[in-house]
Parts: C-alpha cells; structure tokens; sequence
C-alpha cells in the first residue's frame, strides 16, 4: 500500500495563480524520490500540500490510508507528528542550543503544558544526543546554532526531523545554500536514514545530478503538471529540457 | 565696494569672452585639418567626438553651477523677504546672541538657594523615572500578548489580527499629550491619568512593534515548528519567545528611556512628578531651580541610556 497518494490535486494561491493542476503520483514506503522542475513550478507546493502548511484547493491526498485533505486540526497533528521536514534555510530556533532545537522534534508528541514549557523525558534527551552523535555533532550540543556553518545546521535540521520517529521526509532544497563538500555529507545522511531507517524520503532538487545519482524515482514537474515520473535511467537530456522548458545548450547540465 | 565687483564683473565677462574666441580658433584649425587629411578620416572621427565629450562635460559643470547660484540667490530673496515682513532684524539678531548667553549665565545656572531643593527634586525625579518604568512594563505585556494575536506567525485568526493592528494603531496615532488631556476630564490631575496616557501610546506603538519584530524573526523557524507537529502555544514559547526576546527588550528598554522624557511633559498638565516641580519653580520664576531640574533630568535619561546599552549588549 502506498504511503502517500496524491489524487488530481490542484492548488490556486489567490484565487488567481494557478501552483498544480490536476497532480496525481503515489509513493511507496521507504522510496527515495526526487522532484525536480524550474523556480515556480510548485515543488514547494506539493511539498507543503503533503503536511498541511498549505492546503490544496482540489483533489485529494492519502497520507498512510487516510485522506488528509479534509482533516481538522487534531488530524493533521497526527500527520504532522509522522512527517518530518528539512529546510532550504535550515528553519533553526537560532539563539537556543543544538540539542534543544533537536528536542523541538518531540513537540507534536508531547502535551500542549509540557512542550511549551520544554520539559523532555530522560529517554528523549539519550534520544537526541544519540542521533546528534550519529550525525557527528556530539561535540556540538551545547553551541548556539548561530555559531554553526551551513551544513552544520542542516544536519540539526536533519536530527530534528529524525527525532519526530517519522514515516516521511520531505525536504525543500535541502542543498540549496551549501557548498558541494556539505552538500554530499548531508545527501549521504538522507540517503543513510532512507535506508537504514526505512523512512520515505521525498526531496526538491535544483542539483539535476545528484537528483540522477541519488534517487531510485524522479518526478518532473513544470508549471504545476507532471511531465516525468519514473526512474533516473530512463530521463533523457531532452526530457530534462522539457522540464526546465529550455533548448539544447541552455542548462548548467548541458556543460560538459 | 560696488565699483570693486562691477570691475570683477568685468574681468569675468572678458575673460570668457577670450575662452569662447579660442574654442571657436580651436574647433576652425581642426576643420582645417579635417579638409587637408581625408585619408585618416576615422581617427578624426574619433577626435571629434572626444572633443564634443568635453564640451558636454563642461556644459554640464556649467549647468551645475548655474543652479547652485540660481538656489543661493533663492534663498537669500526668501531670507531678506521674510525679515522685511516679520520686522527682523538681522544684526540686532546676532548681537543678541551674547546677551542671551550673559542671561542663561547669570540665571540658569543653580545657586545656592536651588540647592536646597535638591532633594525634593530627586524623590520627584525618582517618582516620575518609577512611573515610566512601571507604565512601559505593563504597557509590554499587554503589547506582546496582543502582537501575538496580531501577527501572521502565530496564523491566529485573521479577523481578530485585523481588529488588534486597527485598535493598535488607534492608540498610537493619538498623541500621548492629547491622551494626557482627555484623561484629566475623568480622572483629574493624578498621577493615574499620566499613567494611563503614557500606557495607552505605549501600548500602542510597542504592539506594532512586536508585530513586525515577531513577523521578521520567528515566522521561519514556527513554520518548522509547526510542520513538526507543535501547537501554537508550544511554537510560542519554544519558538517565538526565544528568537523575538533579544530585539522585544531592546524595544522595551529604548521606551524606558522614551517614556521618562514625555512622562515630564505629561507631568506639566496633570500637575505632578518631575514635570510638576518644573513648572512650579519656572512660574515662580525661580529659574536656576528649573534648570536644576532640567540638569536632573538629562543625567537620568543619560544614566538609563547607558545602563540599557551595557544591558543590550549582554542580552545580544
């Protein structure tokens, strides 16, 4: 059974700008898919259709069998709670420390008094420090997150959405603003949770080549319709022009 | 004097008459020049433009200058039109100037006498410094609490956010000094009504305040928050709290220091704390008091300035 369906979702912002028409895709848990597509094209979209920040406007999404689509405020915590989420801008509580941005991650399981206040459990703190010592940040626990560099805080991203036990990853440009040596350390650790923790992870790429190396499923998308959804072996050069709508020469991958 | 600046006028005239006869010699010889060697048309071409390039550019210096004097005379005819209308007089004007600091001297300065009233002064100043700093506290916590019901970040209720930057910017675009004069109708002249003119334009500047400072700093990391599955009070004090604290109290303290030199002003019309003392010692004309007062006040302020910077510094 798919984790995740999405049945002839359209989403119009305004009443006017037209994001996706009539998606439909389905993901298998524990697939490792890439969404690439220009700036504008609602990858951002899909993404935030899947957790609610946004809300489609047709069609419907299944989320793990249940349709989120018309779900109330206590259902979409439940689905929010099973899906993490990785930022472009790493989206950290910058003047708290590491490992309390971490503990965030457990906010959606704890009760309203508790969280608020930041009272975690013993094992929920073992928890965090485990997963920051996996993601070589032990030593880093008590720093501010201002004081860490790109990567860094991507990787508190990560640990956070790590500490949520999710079913789903999503990830909106998660390399976007890092340089290629983060870059490779923080698509190793997705593609590591991917497989080892068997969590689904669906990602917004800029980056057509290491969307083509890391993912086993690619989707296209151009103007809030889906023109490629299989496998990177079967993408061709003049598939990708379609989806970035641009001729032969005019894209960074066509440099040799 | 006059026959001096015709003559220069003169001078000036001719000597630009001498410029413009040159350039005219010059511009012929390369006519000239351009009739006897056709065949090196192109570098002519290109001399021509670069000397065409130079009188552009010193036309447009001219132009430049033209405006600057054209603005100068300008403002000289306002200058001596409105003295002529206001009966000013310039020179009487100007000599005044060491009379008025003769005065301020002989006057303002404390004396002995002022002195002796140092520590009313004080426990006055200490009033009116407390009530600023209580009235820009509560003024605070109700602020914050209402900018979170007003900001986009918390996705409150748009309707009720709506209502709060309406009430909001009711309060803060009525002057606390016309506040001040309408409160003394139900309350009289009391100290609560200086309370509440200072609250109510604090209130109302300090929730816009927060507004914006929440919307700029907090919105991406509730947005994380959120997707995590928090509720708004948690995204509020794990996640707003922690990233708006710094700037909010920086806020709140340069209100402090605000509040202390309008609670003065306000204190003149409802007849108590510094304010009060001020325009007492002032009416009885007893002006090197009023100026112990003034001097009072200005350390305060300072003081509070400086402590609030060391504070800004730590909490940064």
């Amino acid at each position: 059974m798919p984790i995740l369906e999405f049945q002839d979702v359209s989403k119009v912002y305004d009443k006017t700008t037209k994001a996706l028409t009539d998606v439909s895709f389905s993901v298998d848990e524990g697939e490792f898919v890439s969404i690439i597509g220009p700036s504008g094209s609602g990858k951002s979209t899909i993404l935030r259709c899947i957790n609610k920040l946004v809300d489609a406007t047709q069609g419907s999404i299944f989320f793990d069998g249940h349709n989120i689509t018309t779900a109330d405020k206590k259902e979409i915590r439940k689905v929010r709670k099973k899906t993490g989420m990785i930022f472009q801008h790493y989206n950290l509580v910058d003047r708290l420390s590491v490992i309390e941005n971490v503990l965030h991650g457990r906010l959606g399981h704890k009760a309203t008094i508790t969280g608020a206040a930041g009272i975690y459990s013993e094992q929920e703190k073992e928890n965090a420090f485990a997963i920051l010592d996996k993601l070589g940040l032990a030593d880093q626990a008590y720093k501010r997150c201002d004081e860490l560099s790109g990567g860094q805080k991507q990787r508190v991203g990560i640990a956070r959405s790590i500490m949520q036990e999710p079913r789903l990853i999503l990830c909106d440009e998660p390399i976007a603003s890092l340089d290629p040596s983060s870059s490779k350390v923080i698509m190793d650790h997705l593609s590591d949770i991917n497989q080892s923790m068997k969590i689904t992870c669906i990602l917004n790429l800029h980056q057509v080549d290491v969307a083509l190396k890391y993912s086993k499923r690619i989707i296209g998308i151009t103007s809030g319709q889906i023109v490629y959804d299989g496998p990177p072996e079967t993408l061709s050069k003049s598939k990708i022009h379609e989806i970035y709508q641009s001729s032969e020469g005019e894209l960074i991958t066509d440099v040799e | 004097m006059l026959n001096k600046f015709s003559e220069k006028l003169k001078n000036k005239r001719a000597s630009s008459k001498a410029e413009a006869t040159q350039d005219t010699n010059v511009s012929q010889a390369s006519k000239q020049s351009s009739n006897t060697k056709a065949t090196q048309d192109a570098e002519l071409t290109q001399d021509a433009k670069i000397s065409k390039w130079q009188l552009d550019k010193s036309s447009v210096f001219i132009k430049r200058k033209r405006t600057f004097t054209l603005a100068f005379l300008g403002v000289a005819v306002l200058f001596a039109g409105s003295a002529i209308i206001t009966n000013y007089n310039v020179i009487e004007g100007f000599t005044s100037i060491p009379k008025v600091i003769i005065w301020m001297v002989q006057n303002l300065v404390p004396n002995e006498k002022s002195w002796e009233h140092l520590p009313s002064i004080l426990s006055k100043l200490a009033e009116t410094a407390l009530v600023a700093i209580a009235v820009t506290v509560c003024a605070a916590l109700c602020s914050f609490f209402f900018s979170l019901l007003g900001t986009r970040t918390t996705k409150a209720n748009p309707l009720v956010a709506r209502v709060v930057r309406v009430i909001a910017a009711f309060f803060r675009n009525v002057p606390d000094v016309v506040w001040a004069i309408l409160l003394l109708f139900s309350f009289g002249q009391n100290v609560l009504t200086g309370f509440f003119a200072l609250f109510f334009a604090t209130f109302g500047l300090l929730t816009r305040i927060f507004i914006e400072t929440i919307d700029e700093v907090s919105s991406s990391c509730v947005e994380a928050m959120h997707a995590t599955g928090a509720t708004t009070l948690q995204t509020v004090f794990q996640g707003i709290v922690p990233s708006s604290m710094p700037s909010i109290v920086s806020w709140i303290l340069y209100m402090i220091e605000t509040n202390i030199r309008t609670s003065t002003l306000i204190g003149v019309l409802t007849a108590t704390g510094i304010g009060y003392a001020f325009d007492t010692y002032y009416k009885r004309m007893d002006y090197a008091s009023a100026s112990l007062v003034v001097l009072s006040i200005v350390i305060l302020v300072i003081a509070i300035e400086l402590i609030s910077n060391q504070i800004r510094k730590v909490i940064m």
